[in-house]
């Protein structure tokens, strides 16, 4: 065979035994009999960590069963659950399964069109939702998806005068099972008994960078033991903390903050508000951690700028030692010896700057800290891993149950996601295509009998990413397999890892870089509101909105220079010194999912950039030092406006090898 | 015509003047504000709605005319008696305590509700401690209720301006209120802002069944959340009725086009 297959562990049986317990209600179940006093899960309310446990999670994900029980729900009926992370849709969710329905999460900042498309094609007969901003949406919403009966509000506020049909409210919904409950005895119980492993436990649907979402369907089979593995291997337990604060329809979250969360019976933390998270954070101090890359990103932008406020001392201070870090995780990162001198340095730095300030950010108390999602850039890494934060990088997808591979705690590299779990058997296809199997495999996307022949092979999941294994058997993704391109000449252009080596700059938010085809590669860049903004203020440069700032010559020679560095680390790197940044300009407004330039979870929807900024990239392809864009803006409402601006381009420096220019 | 408490109107301002030296800033105006009504006040700059607010508050005492709260007359009240009868207020141009945190700015509201020693405030024990998580508890349910969670420990101060007004609307809601004055909550703001405010105003009225008089003068706000429409011109009520037929009306608009007044 000429393909590399890699498996974690030799003989581990793919199809793994059946878990016992077998479902998330029987686990909860369990843990309630286990670890009754046992906090499960925290909510930050009125300025208060509010805290229930184990047996807490079970009554209460009981009494909502119970409730939607007595609205009729069948065993294989669906619930959407809409709203930031609170302890009650978790309830919802678990009272689902508990019912043999199945719950199907949606991201709370979709837009009507988005949550009426899934909520049809799911087939939801019940939601529950979060706020009276979400009934809103769904109520409007409503008469095209007919199968939804009821809508169940767990904030009554600003909920007075609704009148519709089928509005519940929690409340009343708790009501109503604990009524049921006395004509009823023992039917939660009852229920719970008939679940099986292989019983859908949710529907996530992906959010796709084209077409319509797909409704990936994973059995609490599939996340109970993929969840188990990861626990085992990474050694997580029952005194572990997790705060959940990414969107609960996102597989990520549904496997740290549910899955393991009742396998290991550790604690999940609701953060107030998206606007708290980040003092949320420094309040729980969690042991285990997860955010994706752009999350690194904004804590590391949110210290730089403080760093670059303060007083002059204590700036050179933190840099110092910040260098002196980088420097000794280097060396380990290449398992070479530490100097003495830099050892000793580093302990002093550890006293006066790292401890602090990973203190400062809630990261200090970090056992494992995950990122993926997307590659993170290898700086940004780096900074992390040099305070001493165990960081490390996971693979994973929604049709996987969220993983594939881990780093391991002894064996982190900058550029790899580790080598695969146990019971994951990973192989590269001849495009270089990376394929999977494993007992996390999904059963296959909801009514969609067409993709899921297209992504499932033998057992085998194509995963659109394109990898190697490196000599030591990790994975190593490069890319998506179809955005992996080649300049004219000939070139490898892969544009992520440019992107992601702009993006470290605290100055830009997001970069897409283009170049397949081209005679050079080219940038459009995000800047970041924040930094750029204090940097401006600083230098009482004067703006009005974010298309101003973007155009003012003293931005672009500020991100020029960042262009420059960024192509002067390209100098070493033999295959993409070619690929260097030539041309750039700064987008007249920041690139937004409800403008469908990129998806909810951030990624950059290539095609459609390429499309709608056309005459931008022509431009940047020709002698124009200017070019006109008129865009069509998405509100959060659903209204469009149509924004016209002149953006200017700028060149940037390019390096030859080590030697000359 | 005092009737029994709890019958009638909420407020009733009846034929009151105001003069500074020689203007007159009130003439002789008339106005009934019944239990749970939301009553905007409009008109054209100078035409007295803020004095309004302020004979009504107690900043200012009427030279004619009586003011009766919950049927009782209330006419030559201080402020802060005015405010322990249940009244609050927001101001035109925001007043908060700048250098105090968002929490501390919302706690000063509840000062009206606070009964106790200073010396057990002092040493922060029995009583007055439960009074103080009491008041706490209270306070962050407001907090909660503007969703304004992520600036609690920041000094008003440090907040842009359409936050300053939701918090100012926060400490006047810490007073539990039955009667509350809004001086252009919406001055300032942009669209997305005075959307939010609108529904805060609305929540507010749902929730606590407060009765709300405001001023204000964008009158697509006005238009979508009051009930009654008061306006004023020239010191003098105008008109005074349901809002679409105060806006079709041939004096109001007069005033606001600036027909020549004789």
């Amino acid at each position: 065979m000429s393909m590399e297959t890699l498996s974690s562990g030799a003989g581990v049986p793919r199809a793994a035994a059946t878990p016992d317990p077998d479902t998330f209600p029987k686990l909860v179940a369990r843990n309630a009999m286990r670890l009754p006093r046992k906090v499960a899960i925290r909510e930050k309310d009125y300025g208060i960590w509010q805290s229930y446990t184990w047996r807490d999670y079970l009554n209460e994900a009981r009494l909502i069963a119970l409730g939607l029980a007595s609205l009729g729900f069948a065993r294989g009926d669906k619930t959407a659950v809409v709203g930031d992370n609170r302890p009650p849709l978790y309830w919802a969710m678990l009272a689902t399964q508990a019912l043999g329905g199945v719950p199907v999460p949606l991201y709370q900042d979709s837009i009507e069109t988005e949550m009426q498309y899934i909520l049809d094609h799911a087939e939801a007969r019940v939601a529950v939702v979060e706020d009276q901003e979400q009934v809103d949406k769904i109520l409007r919403v409503k008469d095209q998806c007919p199968r939804l009966e009821y809508v169940v509000y767990d904030d009554p506020r600003g909920m007075r005068h609704y009148k519709d049909k089928g509005l519940v409210s929690l409340e009343e919904l708790r009501a109503r099972g604990r009524a049921f409950a006395e004509d009823h005895p023992g039917h939660y119980e009852a229920e719970v008994a008939k679940g099986r492993a292989d019983d859908i436990a949710i529907i996530c649907y992906t959010s796709g960078t084209t077409g319509q979402p797909k409704g990936a369907m994973l059995s609490h089979g599939n996340l109970i033991v993929t969840a188990a593995n990861a626990i085992a291997r990474e050694g997580l337990r029952a005194s572990d903390e997790v705060l959940a604060y990414l969107p609960m329809a996102w597989v990520g979250d549904h496997m740290f903050s549910f899955a393991q969360s009742v396998v290991a019976g550790f604690t999940t933390n609701c953060p107030e508000s998206a606007a708290t998270v980040l003092e949320n954070l420094k309040e729980i101090g969690p042991t285990y951690f997860f955010a994706p890359p752009r999350i690194w990103e904004n804590l590391l932008t949110s210290v730089m700028i403080r760093v670059e406020d303060a007083w002059a001392p204590k700036r050179l201070m933190v840099h110092f030692f910040l260098g002196v870090a980088r420097r000794v995780e280097r060396r380990r990162l290449a398992r070479r010896a530490v100097p003495v001198g830099d050892w000793l340095l580093h302990r002093l730095g550890w006293l006066l700057v790292y401890a602090p300030l990973t203190d400062n950010l809630g990261l200090r108390r970090i056992r494992i800290g995950y990122t993926a999602g997307e590659a993170i850039g290898p700086e940004l890494f780096e900074f992390y891993r040099s305070l001493g934060i165990n960081l490390k990088q996971l693979y994973g997808m929604t049709e996987s149950s969220a993983l594939v591979s881990i780093q391991q705690d002894s064996d982190v590299k900058l550029d790899t996601v580790g080598p695969p779990l146990p019971g994951v058997e990973v192989r590269i296809s001849e495009s270089g295509e990376v394929l999977y199997r494993s007992p996390g495999v999904f059963q296959g996307y909801y009514k969609n009998a067409e993709a899921t022949r297209e992504t499932l092979e033998n057992g085998w999941v194509h995963s659109g990413d394109a990898g190697v294994f490196d000599t030591d058997g990790h994975l190593k993704i490069i890319d998506r397999a179809k955005d992996v391109g080649r300049l004219g000449d000939g070139t490898i252009f892969a544009p992520k890892y440019l992107e992601n080596k702009l993006k470290f700059s605290p100055y830009i938010k997001e970069a897409v870089c283009v170049g397949h085809g081209r005679p050079f590669v080219a940038a459009l860049v995000n800047i970041d509101l924040q930094s750029v903004g204090s940097w401006a203020e600083r230098r009482n440069i004067a703006y009005t909105s974010y298309t101003d700032l973007a155009q003012k010559p003293e931005v672009y020679e500020l991100v020029r220079q960042e262009v420059a560095r960024v192509n002067g680390t390209l100098r070493d790197e033999a295959p993409l010194r070619g690929a260097q940044i030539r041309r750039f300009l700064l987008l007249h407004k920041e690139l937004d999912p409800d403008d469908q330039e990129i998806t909810r979870t951030r990624k950059v929807r290539r095609g459609f950039i390429a499309q709608k900024y056309a005459p931008l990239i022509d431009a940047l392809y020709s002698d124009a030092e200017h070019a006109q864009v008129d865009a069509l803006v998405t509100y959060e409402d659903g209204r469009t406006a149509t924004v016209r601006a002149q953006v200017k381009i700028a060149g940037a420096e390019v390096f030859a090898a080590e030697g000359g220019r | 015509m005092s009737g029994a408490p709890g019958a009638g109107p909420l407020l009733e301002v009846d034929a009151i003047s105001v003069s500074f030296g020689a203007v007159l800033a009130l003439n002789r105006v008339s106005l009934a504000i019944a239990r749970g009504e939301i009553v905007a006040i409009i008109g054209p700059n100078g035409a007295g709605k803020t004095t309004l607010l302020n004979v009504v508050s107690g900043f200012y005492h009427p030279s004619e005319g009586r003011i009766l709260f919950d049927g009782t007359e209330r006419t030559n009240l201080r402020p802060w008696e005015v405010a322990a009868l249940g009244i609050a207020r927001t101001f035109q141009n925001v007043a908060l305590f700048k250098g105090m945190s968002v929490l501390d700015n919302i706690m000063t509201g509840r000062l009206v509700k606070m009964k106790g020693s200073i010396l057990l405030e002092a040493i922060y024990w029995g009583p007055a401690m439960k009074q103080e998580m009491a008041h706490r508890a209270a306070v962050e349910r407001i907090i909660d209720f503007l969703e304004i969670e992520a600036i609690r420990k920041t000094p008003a101060g440090r907040l842009p301006y359409g936050l300053q007004k939701r918090v100012e609307l926060a400490r006047a809601l810490a007073a539990e209120p039955t009667l509350l004055l809004l001086d252009e909550p919406m001055a300032g703001m942009n669209v997305e802002e005075k959307e939010d405010m609108c529904r805060f105003i609305l929540d507010v009225h749902d929730e606590f069944g407060t009765t709300i008089a405001l001023i204000e003068h964008d009158m697509s706000v006005v238009m979508d959340i009051s009930d009654r429409v008061v306006a004023l011109d020239y010191g003098r009520k105008i008109a005074d009725g349901p809002p679409h037929a105060v806006r079709t009306d041939r004096v109001v608009l007069d005033a606001y086009l600036g027909v020549a007044h004789a």
